[in-house]
């Protein structure tokens, strides 16, 4: 059984407008020190895998096809046991 | 002329489109089944609004897996009139049938009102019954109508007249105050490159008669079946 974190983040250039209120709602809070902030997704997937090459190359079919949109995101794979 | 309306689990405005060809347009209509893979001799499939799978991951990413939406892309590749509207947009989006994607409204607010949409091109199967530069009044209800594209797909989108509809004021105009969520050059409808497969975010099936405030999104209708009857070339 091998564990999987998948990060996904809007792509550099794509506005975020969650980002942008979370951001002013820390401003408004009283801190003054955050810059930008992105928002963004976490999954956790358990696999009936034991090959971590293998997870992984089946992970990023899985992330490419419907985990994250390529148009405006990208994605991290972590794979751990 | 046939069409057909796809439900999704959590469309919600499957039987709007329904009624909109059925008793204003006057034309045949069949719901099609998102777990059947049949679209039931269908000359134009139109993918309507809703939050199909909850909107769960990003809008139209799941329904976009459907069993109907085989047959739906297949259809497309052999040149069949595809029409997504709000959420029925989103998943032809999801599904690489049009470019672009998504995202939340610059507002992060769900907006439901009436918008005025100006027609960018005869030269599609939506537009073909009207004028460039006419305005068209008709609702929008999202929160994901956000339209994304990168400048260098946008601008091959433009060489190619793929932008249908853009929101702008009521005489025609373009302005930041005019676009309701942000949408990257005001864009509120667009078509594929091979021009038969379309999507929008506002829904001409709500307004299609006079007592609905607005019956502007018959024409839209209209021009499909004139495209289709008269066999205009576009």
């Amino acid at each position: 059984m091998l564990k999987a974190t998948i990060r996904v983040e809007l792509k550099e250039g794509v506005l975020d407008p969650q980002g942008v209120t979370i951001k002013n709602a820390l401003v408004d809070m009283g801190y003054g020190e955050v810059g930008d902030v992105r928002s963004g997704k976490v999954f956790n997937l358990e696999l009936d895998m034991k090959d971590r090459e293998q997870a992984k190359s089946r992970l990023d079919e899985m992330c490419s096809r419907l985990l994250a949109n390529p148009v405006i995101e990208r994605y991290e794979i972590e794979v751990h046991e | 002329m046939k069409f057909g309306v796809i439900t999704f689990p959590g469309s919600n405005c499957d039987y709007d489109a329904y009624a909109a060809v059925k008793f204003s347009l006057g034309e045949e209509v069949d719901f099609l089944w998102h777990a059947d893979s049949d679209l039931k001799g269908s000359d134009v499939v139109i993918l309507p609004g809703g939050f199909s799978y909850g909107d769960y991951l990003r809008t139209g990413s799941i329904a976009r897996f459907s069993p109907i939406m085989k047959k739906v892309i297949e259809f497309a590749h052999e040149g069949g009139t595809v029409w997504g509207i709000c959420n029925g947009f989103q998943i032809l989006l999801e599904a690489g049938l049009l470019p672009g994607a998504m995202l939340r409204n610059k507002s992060l607010r769900f907006v439901c009102r009436y918008v005025d949409l100006r027609v960018e091109t005869t030269n599609s199967r939506l537009t073909c019954s009207m004028q460039k530069g006419d305005v068209l009044s008709i609702p929008i209800a999202h929160s994901d109508g956000n339209y994304f594209v990168d400048q260098k797909i946008l601008a091959g989108m433009k060489e190619r007249d793929q932008v249908m509809f853009r929101y702008s004021t009521p005489d025609g105009k373009l302005s930041p105050e005019a676009n309701p969520n942000g949408s990257i050059d005001d864009i509120a409808g667009i078509c594929n490159a091979e021009r038969n497969v379309f999507g929008m975010m506002p829904h001409p099936e709500r307004s299609t008669e006079d007592i609905l405030n607005s019956s502007d999104g018959l024409k839209l209708f209209e021009s499909v079946r004139q495209h289709f009857e008269e066999k205009v070339k576009v």
